[in-house]
């Protein structure tokens, strides 16, 4: 009977001899499908940018073919690197960004450890708590922050409103909670016995943090820089809500409110200015990817 | 000097006991090792000598000092782990290394004990890899490493082979057992295996439930068991327990298996076993290696039966015959040559003067 079933069943099926690179190459082929539908959708308005930065204001309004640039000029870019005031945005920019990363890593590699490893009373509602917070939106924040800022001056005679370098306390009230949620699961994912070794080998919690976490964690401690600087330099809501002055602008509001004056757009020098504050991060992206390789706990434990 | 000695050692994790109560003695350069299927706690115990866990009650001494509040750095312990826990960024010579570095032993002296120990090992010409670079072996042998350069009072290892495929078990088996040779430390090994605790250990310590069935030398433990789970668990394949009674017959005792099958109790036990005759639950205790086929000479005590075999299993030096008796199912080992068959009848040769008499209700061996 089971022999009279097989041999009954075995026309029917054809052999798929092959079958399996068949399948590779149609998954190969629509992989690539899509990824170039996503790179021509994501790449599409970093190219009007970059068309737009290189014309003329005549051209700009003129109706010419947009996706065409006919006299190239380099007029834009000379005109905002000359301009004091956008090299006054970007440092402002640049300094914030720095410093806000700084702290950033500082609080959440030293919470994160504490929470993941540190096993003390409260420690997992604490690390719920963390990630709560980071639910919040900002916008909800300004309110009560300008009010903390009023008491704050009326307590100290501090006065924190309009100065760009309240955004190194303030981003971090954006940055800290995320980045302390990344290093809490890379933390939590480096196996228990490595730092029982280390305790062993006489390594108290602050050695076993510096000499074996951190740079076990590398590559989720650049993800979190990463976020943090992304978080600090793109922050648009809170200097435009908390800074007026220009000289106290960063980067994204100083394009907007500079080169936008009342109904006027300066087109060719704000799409300059957003094509220029774009590439720091893309520098520090295209220079952190290479030490940003998972894996690093290879050959740890039996792998 | 570096005797370890656990007194009363309790270990409960919320009120759930891991260790209930645990007493060991364990001598200067002794090579001991904790046995005993999963739960029984045997890690556990291990880690609290490492002082990885805190101890819930009694004593744990490490060379004559109470150190039960002692942190593990400051106990001159070293412990290599199931899964190695090499430090990933560092080579094996940083590995190896770090512990020294930290108590800040000088430079020379370092590189002095990392290469002795490189050499022990066999490890000199890996010192510049990383530990992802090296195969599982090698990665237990730098682990091995990275406890021997730090001169410890005691060496743990907790199940150091279980990761390693069943070839290279038993070649570092071997390696550590060399190991132990060179440099004499005191040991405590843990492992779930009783066949590397067998050939490892001075002597083995067997758990069960959180508490120490039996303590004994190897051949200890596999000759005189003290208890059903002792017996049971050394030696493979498993010790045959098969329901029996002890009956009184002309002066002699018998033990009476089945209605058709009954063996006389070796004369030297009688008195032994007097107490037990027709009581309930007894059992009878004798290992595979004691049911052999028949030959021409016997030996006393040794007594020939008839058994139908279920099943025959074939190893190659030997051949595991099955058969049923009184319900349970028996293990035989007979020469491959004796014709065993499934289904057949065959002669087979209970050897008694190894047997043991259970009382199943309290598991020990009368």
């Amino acid at each position: 009977m089971a022999d009279a079933a097989v041999t009954a069943a075995a026309p029917v099926r054809p052999a798929h001899y092959g079958s399996m690179s068949r399948d590779r190459r149609w998954a190969m082929r629509w992989s690539y499908f899509f990824l170039v539908l996503f790179a021509i959708f994501f790449l599409t308005p970093p190219l009007y940018m970059l068309l737009t930065s290189l014309k003329t204001s005549a051209e700009i309004s003129a109706a010419t073919n947009p996706w065409w640039v006919f006299a190239p000029t380099l007029e834009n870019y000379v005109a905002l690197l000359t301009k004091n005031e956008f090299l006054v945005f970007f440092r402002n920019s640049a300094l914030v960004s720095v410093c806000v990363v700084t702290v950033t890593m500082v609080i959440s590699v030293l919470a994160a450890f504490s929470l993941a490893r540190m096993k003390f009373w409260g420690s997992a509602t604490l690390a719920t708590g963390v990630f709560l917070t980071y639910l919040v939106p900002d916008t909800l924040l300004f309110i009560p922050l300008f009010k903390m800022f009023a008491w704050f001056r009326d307590l100290t005679g501090i006065e924190l409103i309009n100065h760009w370098w309240t955004m190194i306390i303030l981003y971090p009230t954006l940055s800290v909670p995320f980045a302390t949620w990344i290093m809490i699961g890379y933390f939590a994912s480096i196996p228990k016995e490595l730092d029982e070794a280390a305790l062993i080998d006489g390594a108290g919690w602050f050695q076993t943090l510096t000499k074996i976490f951190i740079p076990v964690a590398m590559p989720g401690i650049i993800a979190a820089m990463i976020f943090s600087f992304t978080v600090s330099w793109a922050q648009f809501l809170y200097p435009l809500a908390f800074t007026t002055s220009s000289s106290e602008l960063l980067l994204p509001v100083g394009i907007v409110t500079t080169l936008i004056k009342g109904d006027v757009f300066n087109w060719g020098q704000i799409m300059t200015g957003a094509l220029l504050g774009a590439a720091p991060p893309l520098i520090i992206y295209a220079f952190l990817m290479d030490y940003y390789v998972a894996g690093l706990t290879a050959g740890a434990t039996k792998g | 000097m570096a005797q370890v000695t656990l007194r009363k050692v309790v270990k409960k994790y919320d009120e759930v006991p891991a260790v209930r109560g645990v007493d060991l003695d364990i001598a200067d350069k002794e090579f001991i090792v904790l046995v005993g299927p999963s739960g029984c706690g045997k890690s556990t115990t291990l880690r609290m000598i490492a002082g990885l866990e805190e101890i819930t009650g009694g004593d744990i001494a490490i060379g004559g000092n109470i150190v039960n509040d002692v942190p593990p750095k400051d106990r001159d312990i070293a412990m290599v782990f199931q899964n190695y826990a090499l430090y990933p960024h560092m080579n094996v010579y940083e590995n190896m290394s770090f512990g020294l570095k930290l108590k800040k032993t000088p430079k020379a002296e370092i590189d002095k004990r990392v290469r002795l120990a490189a050499g022990i090992l066999d490890i000199t010409e890996l010192l510049d890899r990383k530990p992802k670079a090296l195969s599982g072996g090698q990665r237990q042998r730098v682990a091995m490493g990275r406890a021997i350069v730090r001169d410890p009072k005691v060496f743990l290892f907790d199940e150091p082979l279980s990761n390693l495929d069943a070839k290279l078990r038993v070649q570092m088996r071997t390696e550590i057992k060399k190991v132990h040779q060179k440099v004499r430390t005191t040991t405590v090994y843990v492992t779930h295996d009783q066949v590397e605790a067998m050939t490892l250990a001075d002597r083995v310590v067997v758990m069960n439930q959180g508490l120490i069935e039996q303590v004994g030398t190897p051949n200890d433990l596999y000759h005189s068991p003290a208890t059903k789970f002792v017996a049971g668990f050394i030696g493979s394949p498993a010790m045959n327990f098969i329901p029996c009674q002890v009956e009184q017959a002309a002066g002699a005792l018998r033990i009476r298996l089945t209605d058709a099958l009954s063996f006389p109790v070796p004369a030297e036990r009688t008195a032994r076993y007097t107490p037990y005759v027709g009581k309930p639950s007894l059992v009878l205790g004798l290992r595979p290696e004691h049911i052999i086929e028949t030959r021409p000479h016997i030996e006393p005590n040794q007594h020939d039966f008839d058994m139908k075999i279920d099943v025959v299993e074939p190893m190659g030096m030997e051949t595991l015959v099955y058969f049923t008796v009184n319900g349970v199912e028996v293990c035989g080992r007979v020469n491959p040559n004796a014709g065993a068959a499934a289904a057949k009848t065959m002669k087979l040769r209970a050897d008694l003067s190894n047997m043991h008499l259970i009382d199943d209700t309290t598991g020990k061996v009368l």
